[in-house]
């Protein structure tokens, strides 16, 4: 009797016992998570303060600007755009983003086709010497991009293309961008064959088997390609600053700049406020293609 | 609709890796031929070189009247059904089915009532309007099926298509394509297929005539009754037939009254019903091949039966498996539930009477079958 008492106290013991660690697991883990997730939103908002500030500061007076570091316009006004979009020269900001897109859509458009038709080749074909050809093209990604300026300089200038946009996007239309050409090389290769295989007994030649086949698999892939070219276009200042030499002819990353050359005292507002519009296209762009990205057509047709 | 055939045809790999060697197969118009073999057996690549999916290394492949070694799949008039489907994922039902047709540029017209012919045949008219990933498995194969189905083409080519399938649903489709086979028949348009497969069930139940395959040769072909009573070597025997038929090493020598004997661990046991008169070598070393629905299971006095003892009983519901040893030997025998004998059990002695009209003999070396010499079981 007296042993079978001892034993039920025991349990007793160890299930408060059990029970207590149990409680301080779950205190501590709460703790750990609330740890981390103010962390995090520390860092976040550390990250996209100055983002938020630009936008903030754009709506500022000039004077205001450096007065306070608090993003909040304390007289809200949009003169820096209107001022802004003037510009100190005889063309409008619309000008330049018409510029700029005069660069950014024949690059992409070229971009994405030749990256394309270039990893289909290495993705989908046998041909002599495809893997010291792929070794090359992927080791071109680890070139430093300044190394190849002064002969690309060169060569544009014989071809007679200075000031104009052709050396800014042809070199696009043949599959420039190893990065690219490797990315979508990886994606053909999760992509099974039995569908191109499937086409081809349907009665489909390699081109029309890229075109109504693998393009659309390949379509979520292609948004991520056109999206980090029109971003790194949009962005790009060094191709412009050393091709472009007429105003007229300033791409928006250019004439961000004109800007601040153009005054001894600079009007902040102003930069700041075309620089909120010119960050515009690339988010518009972003949002769209994340939209397709979600509703990306998944490889539903091959069971596996 | 033509006639398929290959000859001598051959694969060799980049590698210099050999495939398929040198293999000779002919498909009469409207045949339903099965391709089957353990993996690795080189069937499915051998199906890949008829559809043009896979270059030829050597040989000819002829559909028809027509040489189709240098042509493209799409001009070899041959439809494929894949193991994973492969429909086009981005296109809704109806346009996978037709997408051939319109590569052919046919008129709208004859597009609208293939399809509508197809679906309606495959019972699909409702998924006409559905994405592939909205479709379950069984009806992702029908439509695969369409979509060969609805080019009307001289040889259908299946790549084990049912595999990625449930046993039940296996079962229905199984059915299923056998009976589009007959009807197309019937309606006079018969179709040649191909169908490759793993499974001896496909193989056994849907082929008019079955190709068995092994490391890239051809074992036999036969129509299905055929391999399991006749096969032509010890692999076809293991191969077809559910349990494996038994095959196991005896010395082959003669009674005085001219009966084969088979001697296994010490024991003799004389071989009725006309084996003689089928064995081509005399005597030595052999491999005894006899399924286990063949072996009669007596009590261990028996005369001329094996002596063995039971390992394991396999109730299967209407019949039992039971596993025995005799010596180094390991038998398996189906006995109907009905007629087992219930005071057995694990340790028992039986005796183990082989069915002399069902016994094969095969070389041990070869593997050949040297007890076909006449037909008279």
């Amino acid at each position: 009797m007296s042993i079978s008492s001892q034993n039920t106290q025991d349990l007793t013991a160890n299930t408060t016992e059990a029970s207590l660690t149990e409680r301080r697991r779950r205190r501590r883990e709460r703790i750990s998570v609330s740890l981390r997730y103010c962390l995090l939103i520390i860092f976040g908002l550390i990250m996209i303060y100055p983002l938020v500030w630009l936008i903030g500061a754009s709506f500022k007076s000039n004077n205001e600007i450096f007065s306070s570091p608090w993003f909040w316009p304390k007289e809200p006004t949009t003169q820096g755009y209107v001022d802004g979009w003037k510009t100190s020269t005889p063309y409008t900001f619309g000008h330049f983003f018409l510029n700029s897109m005069k660069i950014a859509i024949p690059k992409v458009i070229g971009t994405a086709i030749s990256s394309t038709l270039v990893a289909y080749g290495f993705a989908r074909f046998e041909f002599p010497g495809k893997k010291v050809l792929f070794a090359i093209l992927i080791a071109t990604l680890l070139l430093p991009d300044v190394v190849t300026r002064i002969p690309q300089y060169l060569l544009f200038r014989e071809l007679g293309w200075l000031d104009t946009y052709l050396p800014l996007f042809v070199p696009q239309w043949f599959a420039w961008e190893a990065f690219f050409v490797f990315m979508l090389v990886q994606f053909l290769r999760a992509i099974p064959r039995e569908m191109e295989e499937a086409s081809r007994v349907d009665g489909a030649n390699s081109l029309q088997t890229l075109i109504f086949i693998v393009v659309p698999i390949l379509a979520p892939a292609l948004v991520s390609v056109c999206l980090f070219q029109f971003m790194w276009t949009m962005n790009d200042f060094l191709g412009p600053l050393i091709y472009i030499s007429t105003v007229e002819n300033y791409p928006v990353s250019l004439a961000l700049k004109l800007s601040i050359d153009a005054t001894e005292a600079f009007n902040w507002n102003q930069i700041l406020a075309m620089t909120v519009l010119a960050l515009t296209p690339s988010l518009v762009v972003f949002f769209m293609a994340q939209k397709s990205f979600i509703e990306g057509i998944s490889t539903g047709g091959v069971k596996g | 609709m033509a006639h398929l055939s290959l000859k001598s045809v051959e694969k060799v790999y980049g590698n210099s890796f050999k495939a398929v060697h040198g293999i000779d197969l002919e498909v009469a118009e409207g045949e339903f031929m099965v391709l089957v073999g353990p993996s690795g057996c080189a069937k499915s690549t051998t199906l890949r070189m008829i559809a043009g999916l896979e270059t030829i290394s050597g040989g000819e492949i002829w559909i028809g009247d027509r040489l189709v070694n240098d042509l493209v799949p799409g001009k070899r008039g041959i439809a494929m059904v894949f193991q994973n489907y492969a429909l086009y994922p981005h296109m809704k039902v109806h346009n996978n089915l037709s997408f051939g047709l319109k590569l052919k540029r046919e008129p709208k017209e004859k597009i609208r009532n293939a399809t509508a012919e197809v679906s309606g045949i495959l019972e699909i008219g409702e998924l006409l309007d559905r994405l592939p990933k909205q479709l379950s498995g069984g009806q992702a194969q029908r439509v695969a099926l369409g979509r060969a189905l609805i080019k009307q083409p001289e040889v259908f080519l299946f790549d084990e298509p049912l595999s990625n399938l449930d046993a039940k649903l296996r079962a229905s489709m199984r059915v299923r394509i056998t009976d589009l086979h007959k009807r197309l028949r019937d309606e006079g348009r018969p179709a040649t297929v191909v169908y490759v497969t793993h499974d001896q069930v496909e193989a056994m139940t849907m082929g008019d005539r079955i190709c068995v395959m092994k490391d890239g040769r051809i074992m036999q072909v036969a129509d299905p009754a055929t391999l399991y009573e006749r096969p032509a070597n010890a692999f076809v025997a293991g191969f077809i037939g559910m349990p494996e038929m038994n095959l196991v090493p005896v010395d082959l020598s003669w009674s005085e009254s001219g009966k084969p004997l088979l001697e296994l661990s010490g024991k003799g046991v004389a071989i009725d019903e006309g084996l003689a008169r089928r064995i081509k070598k005399k005597s030595g070393k052999v491999q005894l091949g006899v399924r286990p629905q063949h072996i009669e299971v007596t009590t261990p006095n028996a005369d001329n039966c094996f002596v063995a003892t039971i390992t394991n009983l396999e109730f299967m519901g209407h019949e039992i498996n039971l596993h025995a040893r005799s010596g180094d030997a390991d038998f398996v025998a189906v006995i109907s539930s009905e007629r087992f004998d219930k005071s057995l059990q694990r340790g028992s002695k039986v005796g183990l009477k082989p069915v002399g009209s069902k016994v094969h003999l095969f070389d041990v070396d070869t593997g050949e079958n040297i007890s076909l010499a006449s037909v008279d079981d």
